[in-house]
């Protein structure tokens, strides 16, 4: 699972056509998904594969399919120097993390101990942070109001 | 595949992929995909600390649902945001012919 998840995170970026990159994107997002089963977090993961892969991969493989433009997928090649900042960086990060995940001997912690089930879940969402949903809720329909604002601004702008 | 680094290592090359992505790219999607990469790697450290290390509660170690809580959370989050990102991109592609971001100079200040 994990080079599922990592190799289609790579294709997602590196793929020469955005659509198979979107589609590359869905796969490592249903990578993720199946972590968290493995991390006996079913909840979590049917939320991902709904949310992410049912929404947001399938509302990026819509836009980029109606809008077909050759400029989407089309892509100047980044500099070599720039390649290999980005390749460095990235290098940097994941070596200094595993450094810290060998050092910190997290290897040892090898069972699944926590046994919140959804009915958990459910509760603190409920009570303690039922505050964080009503703001949620506010910031969902405040994008959503934004996303359709920006695109009738455009509509009107083509009109004139 | 079992123990608490292993998904801990998991999550840090997906972080490190998405700076790549963030560094190299400049197609405005590709650099959406970075960014949802990389909130994939955050959501995961969530949901694998929460799952293996619980908050202890006095002396007994109690079930808490506070990591996966916070995912669901984020998943909604990064939802809205990919959403709006969408929608602007395609503005954007529609004033400026371009979705490279090292062209869409009408921000600069």
């Amino acid at each position: 699972m994990m080079v599922v998840t990592v190799g289609s995170a790579i294709v997602a970026l590196e793929a020469k056509e955005i659509i198979y990159g979107a589609i590359g994107l869905a796969g490592s997002l249903f990578g993720v998904a199946t972590l968290f089963f493995l991390l006996d977090a079913p909840y979590v993961a049917v939320f991902q594969i709904a949310v992410y892969i049912g929404a947001v991969a399938v509302l990026i493989l819509f836009t980029v399919m109606l809008v077909r433009e050759e400029k989407w997928s089309k892509e100047l090649p980044a500099s070599s120097g720039t390649t290999l900042a980005g390749m460095m960086t990235g290098l940097a990060v994941v070596l200094t993390l595993a450094i810290a995940v060998v050092d910190t001997n997290l290897s040892q912690f090898n069972t699944v101990v926590n046994g919140a089930t959804f009915v958990d879940i459910g509760e603190l969402i409920s009570t303690g942070d039922a505050p964080v949903l009503l703001v949620l809720a506010l910031v969902l329909a405040a994008s959503v109001v934004g996303a359709l604002t920006l695109s009738r601004a455009d509509k009107e702008e083509q009109s004139q | 595949m079992n123990s608490l680094s292993d998904f801990v290592l998991v999550s840090a090359m997906l972080f490190g992929i998405g700076i790549y992505g963030l560094v190299t790219k400049r197609n405005a999607l590709r650099l959406l995909f970075a960014v949802e990469i990389m909130i994939n790697a955050a959501n995961l450290n969530f949901v694998a600390f929460g799952q293996y290390l619980p908050f202890e509660n006095g002396a007994q170690l109690a079930p808490n649902a506070l990591g996966q809580t916070f995912v669901l959370f984020s998943i909604a989050l990064a939802a809205a945001e990919a959403a709006v990102i969408l929608a602007i991109v395609v503005v954007a592609y529609r004033l400026h012919r371009d979705v490279d971001v090292s062209e869409l100079k009408s921000m600069e200040g």
